[in-house]
């Protein structure tokens, strides 16, 4: 994977130095982590799915957003883990929680009781409306399916949280023209299918990859490119995306993770995982 | 009234070939022991339950001992894929699995019904999902007083749940506690419990919070110190991640899991892992 510098100029190769001495290059996997954790900022509680969610609402706890209540459906509401867990059932969640609840009651009084700000999911498959595959992938003509992990809890999150954020991989696998199986709904066809079905949150609000930001257009809910990582062109986004991307006029440019944000990234990836 | 059997004769008397199995434990106290003491006896036609079937039901799965798989989740967490499972159902290897598949709310729901003696579970869930297309246990309500229309899963009652504690006291008395996920509904829902334990106590400590299961809801207690390894006891055990982490490798290969069945269920000596 290819390491932009983190001045955002063109110095391919060169490992850019701040004056304090701290690295700045990053990889685009970095940057869609500290800027999935910037997308946390003023949230007040996240439901976190585990893998890149996990990092990323850890990650904003030790920077954007340090007030952040973590819950992970495994029961741990509040978890101040101190390196990122393997696990969503890892006893540090547990063990560093303000409550611990039966799952029935995640579910239930705080997930469906709409205390909730933010879910924050990865994905396996998204279309243009934000609609989520994590079931099975259809293998072709004579081929079997090829089978992912199933729901989890990802139905409910989406629907029930005020917003959701969706992370993962830019690429044609992943960026489809067409779901094989509807998950997890996002936006559905269009902006009027959450109200029809009743749904409280608003749904996906971003989806934060490797290569950039795609939000849902507000007249139709399609997903746009709003954002570019640095050195990414949106002729690239659109290479790696199964649909017809489209791109507001003029796509902001990330900014690039500052010192503090890959130090802190760095740090609680080399803490290594709880329970070792 | 528990009785406090041996793990093997446990199994044995409790659970039989086609009944509905749950072994429940939400990434902590996942009980292992009676999984493998399971394949062991050949148990075999099983309808397995399960919210996040990980590492153990991909081993009972790739034994052959099942026909079916209720379920939310089926990976291995923070890893990857569940490749026996994944055998199974793309491959129809060792034997074709049949899958009814929920979200978690809606599992969560299901054994909830199941311990409340009702018919039925209510949520506001599957919403603009796939799901309830493929599952004969997922319908829809209507409120009766604002006419919302919610989703209805069916009540799950297994015939047989199988969970992990911390300790029980010679009455079958079952103290556990922690990440509690989804085991006191499971336990409650089922006709036949048997609950593995860390340790038998002659009284048991106070633990605030720490949920008693009274010995006259459970069928048998078996001790079975490390029964959750690889995943964990509260004030036991600390979760062996690497052990999922190098389940990977040996789960992606039919020789290689098969040399492991051989190796560490078959021919090990049954106490534990």
């Amino acid at each position: 994977m290819s390491a932009h510098s983190a001045t955002g100029d063109a110095g391919a190769g060169q490992a850019g130095a701040e004056q304090d001495g701290t690295a700045t290059e990053f990889t685009p996997a970095e940057l869609m982590e500290v800027n999935a954790a910037r997308a946390l900022a003023g949230a007040k509680t996240c439901f976190v799915g585990i893998g890149l969610p996990s990092t990323a609402a850890n990650l904003a706890r030790v920077t954007a957003n340090p007030g952040l209540v973590l819950i992970y459906e495994s029961g741990a509401i509040g978890s101040r883990p101190t390196r990122l867990p393997l696990s969503i059932g890892d006893g540090e969640l547990a063990e560093t929680a303000d409550a611990v609840v039966s799952v029935p009651e995640m579910f239930n009084y705080w997930l469906q009781g709409g205390r909730i700000d933010v879910g924050f999911l990865g994905a396996a498959q998204v279309d243009r409306f934000g609609n989520v595959n994590t079931t099975v992938v259809a293998g072709g003509a004579g081929r079997p399916e090829l089978r992912l992990p199933g729901a989890g809890g990802a139905p409910e999150i989406a629907a029930s949280c005020a917003r959701a954020l969706l992370v993962l991989r830019h690429s044609t696998r992943g960026f489809v023209e067409r779901l094989d199986f509807v998950t997890t709904m996002g936006h559905g066809s269009g902006p009027h299918d959450r109200a029809r079905l009743g749904m409280r949150g608003r749904g996906p609000v971003a989806v934060i990859t490797d290569l950039g930001v795609l939000r849902p257009d507000p007249e139709t809910s399609e997903l746009v490119l709003t954002e570019t990582h640095p050195d990414v062109t949106p002729d690239q986004v659109r290479a790696a995306t199964g649909w017809e991307l489209r791109t507001v006029p003029e796509p902001h440019t990330t900014a690039p993770p500052t010192p503090a944000e890959l130090t802190a990234l760095r740090r609680l990836k080399n803490a290594g995982r709880s329970d070792v | 009234m528990a009785e406090i059997r041996t793990l093997q004769d446990a199994v044995a008397e409790l659970i039989r070939d086609g009944d509905t199995v749950a072994l429940e434990g939400f990434t902590h106290l996942i009980p292992f022991a009676a999984g493998h003491e399971l394949i062991r006896q050949g148990t075999t036609d099983l309808t397995l339950v399960r919210m996040t079937p990980d590492v153990v039901y991909d081993q009972l799965i790739g034994a052959g001992l099942a026909r079916k798989l209720v379920f939310s989740w089926g990976g291995n967490p923070g890893v990857g894929s569940l490749h026996r499972f994944r055998d199974a159902v793309e491959n129809g290897w060792p034997r074709p699995l049949e899958l009814d598949e929920h979200s978690h709310a809606g599992m969560a729901n299901r054994y909830a019904a199941g311990a409340s003696g009702l018919p039925f579970g209510v949520l506001r869930g599957y919403r603009g999902s796939d799901l309830p297309a493929r599952s004969a246990t997922v319908s829809t309500v209507t409120c009766p007083f604002t006419g919302e229309v919610l989703a209805a899963v069916a009540a799950l009652n297994p015939d047989v749940t199988v969970i992990h504690a911390q300790r029980a006291d010679r009455d079958g008395n079952v103290q556990f506690w922690g990440l509690l996920g989804v085991q006191k509904e499971a336990a409650l829902a089922a006709r036949r419990v048997l609950v593995t334990v860390e340790e038998l106590v002659d009284t048991l400590t106070p633990v605030p919070g720490g949920v008693v299961l009274p010995g006259w809801v459970i069928d048998a207690v078996a001790v079975a110190p490390g029964g959750a390894h690889p995943s964990y006891a509260t004030g036991y055990s600390v979760r062996d991640n690497d052990f999922y982490e190098n389940w990977d490798p040996v789960s992606r290969d039919r020789d290689a899991f098969t040399a492991w069945l051989k190796d560490s269920v078959y021919e090990s000596a049954g106490g534990r892992r």
